[in-house]
């Protein structure tokens, strides 16, 4: 029935099959009126390389931008707070353009001057989706500006979080630091050389020169270089604890004291070249595994859903206010697309909201005049006016974000667990030795203790730690699970409690299962039934339309409605009602209390359409293996009548709970906790987001990275939920690595200091055999873990 | 042996010249965004005078301001 005969053309624009109304404007076919506006001002302004760039670069343009949806740019405080510098003649204006994605849009988002002569330069940071624009405002406005970029197919996002944030300041520290630390260890190194060779007496005082060099050059590493050492050590001293950097710390200061007295007192060459060059190491581990993903965030709240501000309408005048100074019993006017800011009454027009932000339910709702809208939901329907109840900080979702604080228990993590008892173990070899020597030899105690403490200096746990977590951080990412840092991994290893939220994440919301209950309905019927439900706006109507798919259309006669009971109407001589039981029947018979639709035709009761969420196969089937090891609960917003289908589907043992509120769900995470439950959580939805912060390893499921996620801990594409259990094995499988390859480089570290004792390994093996260590180790680490992915199939 | 001096401050200072080199670019934004700098050299611009007006205002004054 799908197949059509002629080819479906693609929209040159934006790569959409074009349908019904397809445009045809320079020999290129549009799918929209949209897309084809934005072809025809970059034709006429010289811009078609856009299109040369890459095929079909556009974003789709069939959802129109109201025209004056950036009036509020005029207004001089919202414009203070949006704008970054402001002098006589320029501005500068950082824009969130969430479309961005290609190579062709960095081209023609650099080319705005040719649009419009007064933008003086425009330069896309793609990472973050960012354009830093400056203009001239004497003759163009941020207004103006805004909409040249949405008529372009670009529509700046200007959100609440704008009003209300400073920009965090970009953090380059750790960069300089690796920088120079490369610097100073290579020219250490490269001095070193001549010490390892061996020099003649007649060089003495070349020795003397390099020693110096090498001891200067160090001095950098020490005092800027290892700075996030000492801090962190430093920060767990005065928590009570020992952290893995706070011997680190020690053997850095330690070496560097010992190198400086050999030298100064002109009895050995130091170990600068260790000293720096395990601090370049760690420092590389480190900027790998912290290696954040700029596009995403994850401290996301209820500021960056809201928008910056909302049509008032006061005397019969629309005037455009910050969403702050909104008031109770103001009028509000909310449009097609967007969010309710705020609790209110729906006083005129059609209400049909979209509340998938705030539960993950995806089939809209129709709401009745005098109805009370909570804020968060999105207008589906045209133009609807609201009396504001109460202000936006009142706000039932807002009350909700600010009430999680999460209790944040201090968690040991398995790492710095070792290398507390490590720390423990060196420290009494050191007084051990120290104090046998004192016995025999006193004035070598001194050199053992401090040989002691930088061998075992506890680097190589650290950076197999680092460089694991990194790599693995790498092969999530690849897998489109994005976690906020390496801590997550750790908290993903040792989760024994899984619970889901249902709507939005154990189902897909982009598509609904209709199945048809009672007597057979010919084909003619279907399509009656198709042309009537055509007529109505109600959400369960157009996704019958949808379902149906028929090509032709009967005319209908004597159509009614009933809002929120059913419609009526004339068909081919057949009269037909489609709606509720008690509206098609006359009395009330349903049982199930999910989304049904009861059909007559000439009176007949015919049966009816049950129209539900569709569960993600694989993953249901994936969560009853899962319960071999972990414990599972569902918790969901909607009542009781799919219990048994869902037991049946994912297993006895779980358990599941329905009719769950927001607090509800928060409540059960921290129960659960406080049995010695460490839980992950996996939702989307703004009604899971205090669970989200609560549990142990939040994951909000997102359908592209470009949608609003709530505030977690990770960040999951809903196509890749099923690899759940292959992501849940490798954080475990992370640790088992880590454990290895710190139990490989101690016997390494044992080698080598037998050897040295001996005396038979001379300082050039020596020198080359300390980089070489911690090269191998992070190979074996990088080794592993991409053998272990690929074993459980992730890529 | 006074080549070796020599050899060892020209060394010192071409390496040096290097770092500074790379702190100046990290500081001038240059690693923020790995992303856009190797699609963007790709671009041919074929209007040569646009080219003075985007150089001129590359860097926009620091954020603070």
């Amino acid at each position: 029935m799908k197949v059509t005969a002629k080819p479906i053309a693609q929209c040159y624009h934006c790569g959409e099959d074009c349908t019904a109304d397809q445009i045809t404007y320079n020999n290129q076919s549009f799918c929209c009126q949209g897309c084809k506006t934005v072809y025809q001002i970059l034709s006429k302004s010289d811009l078609c390389q856009y299109y040369q760039l890459n095929n079909n670069p556009g974003s789709a343009q069939r959802i129109t931008v109201r025209k004056d949806k950036f009036s509020f740019l005029t207004d001089e405080k919202i414009q203070k707070q949006l704008i970054s510098f402001k002098d006589d003649e320029q501005t500068h204006v950082t824009f969130y353009l969430p479309q961005i994605h290609c190579s062709s849009c960095l081209w023609l988002l650099e080319h705005l001057h040719k649009l419009n002569a007064d933008i003086i330069s425009s330069r896309v940071d793609f990472g973050k989706k960012e354009i830093d624009l400056v203009f001239n405002h004497q003759n163009t406005s941020l207004r103006s500006v805004a909409e040249l970029l949405t008529s372009i197919g670009y529509e700046p996002y200007i959100s609440l979080q704008n009003l209300q944030k400073a920009k965090p300041v970009l953090e380059r520290s750790l960069i300089y630091q690796l920088g120079i630390a490369g610097f100073c260890f290579a020219n250490i190194m490269l001095m070193s050389f001549p010490e390892y060779l061996g020099l003649d007496d007649a060089e003495k005082n070349l020795q003397q020169l390099f020693r110096y060099a090498n001891m200067a050059l160090a001095l950098p590493v020490l005092l800027y270089c290892s700075l996030p050492f000492y801090t962190s050590a430093w920060g767990s001293l005065t928590h009570k604890y020992l952290n893995i950097d706070a011997p680190i710390a020690l053997a850095i200061l330690m070496t560097f004291g010992r190198s400086a007295y050999e030298v100064l007192s002109n009895t050995g060459s130091g170990y600068f070249d260790s000293m720096s060059g395990i601090v370049f190491f760690m420092l590389a581990g480190r900027a790998l595994q912290e290696k954040t993903y700029r596009q995403l965030s994850f401290e996301r709240d209820y500021t960056s859903y809201f928008p910056i501000a909302v049509t008032v309408l006061k005397n019969e005048q629309k005037t455009e206010t910050a969403l702050p100074d909104l008031k109770a019993g103001d009028t509000i006017i909310i449009h097609h697309g967007e969010l309710i800011p705020v609790d209110g009454l729906l006083t005129r027009g059609e209400a049909v909201i979209d509340y998938s932000f705030v539960t993950g339910e995806s089939l809209p709702v129709v709401k009745e005049m005098g109805e009370l809208l909570y804020a968060g939901g999105k207008q589906t329907g045209g133009v609807m006016e609201l009396l504001v109840m109460k202000e936006m900080a009142q706000s039932y979702l807002t009350k909700l974000w600010n009430n999680t604080d999460k209790q944040t228990s201090h968690t040991y993590s398995f790492i710095n667990s070792i290398s507390r008892y490590f720390t423990w173990i060196v420290f009494g070899i050191a007084a051990v030795a120290a104090l046998y020597w004192s016995f025999y030899d006193s004035s070598k105690a001194w050199n053992v203790v401090t040989t002691i403490l930088i061998v075992a200096c506890p680097c190589a746990l650290l950076l197999s730690n680092t460089f694991t977590n990194g790599h693995v951080l790498r092969i999530f990412s690849r897998n489109k699970l994005y976690l906020r840092n390496a801590q997550v991994i750790e908290e993903l290893a040792t989760a024994n409690h899984l619970v889901f939220d249902k709507t939005g994440t154990l189902t897909s919301s982009e598509k609904q299962d209709i199945a048809f209950t009672g007597k057979h309905l010919t084909d003619e019927e279907l399509t009656c039934i198709a042309a009537l439900a055509a007529q109505s706006n109600h959400p369960l109507s157009k996704e019958l339309v949808k379902w149906l798919n028929r090509k032709e259309y009967f005319a209908v006669s004597n159509f009614n409605e009933l809002p929120g009971k059913g419609i009526r109407g004339i068909i081919d001589q057949h009269i037909i009602a489609i709606g509720s039981d008690e509206f098609v029947t006359g009395e009330k018979i349903n049982t199930h209390t999910g989304s049904v639709l009861y059909i007559s035709i000439d009176g007949d009761t015919k049966g009816y359409f049950s129209i539900r969420n569709h569960y993600r196969p694989a993953l249901l089937a994936q969560i009853k293996q899962l319960q071999k090891h972990y414990k599972i609960s569902v918790l969901s917003g909607d009542n009781e009548h799919e219990r048994k289908t869902l037991q049946q589907a994912i297993g006895k043992k779980a358990a599941l709970f329905f009719g769950q509120q927001p607090h509800d769900k928060l409540n059960y995470i921290q129960l659960q906790q406080k049995t010695g439950d460490r839980v992950v959580m996996i939702g989307d939805g703004l009604n899971d987001a205090g669970a989200l912060k609560q549990s142990n390893a939040g994951i909000a499921i997102t359908a592209g990275t470009n949608n609003f996620t709530p505030a977690s801990d990770a960040i999951l594409e809903a196509g890749h939920l099923q690899h759940l259990p292959s992501y849940l094995r490798l954080a475990k499988a992370n640790k088992k690595i880590i454990l290895a390859s710190f139990i490989f480089s101690i016997l390494y570290n044992i080698i080598g200091l037998t050897f040295a004792v001996q005396g038979v390994l001379s300082p050039l093996i020596a020198a080359i055999l300390m980089p070489a260590s911690s090269i191998t180790i992070i190979l074996f680490t990088y080794a592993a873990t991409a053998i272990y992915a690929k074993l459980i199939r992730l890529g | 042996m006074s080549v070796i001096f020599l050899l060892l401050i020209v060394s010192i200072t071409v390496a040096g010249l290097f770092l500074a080199a790379f702190i100046w670019n990290v500081k001038n934004g240059q690693y923020d965004d790995e992303a856009a700098a190797p699609l963007r050299m790709l671009f041919d611009d074929t209007a040569a005078p646009e080219k003075e007006t985007k150089a001129a205002n590359i860097n926009p004054p620091s954020k603070s301001l």
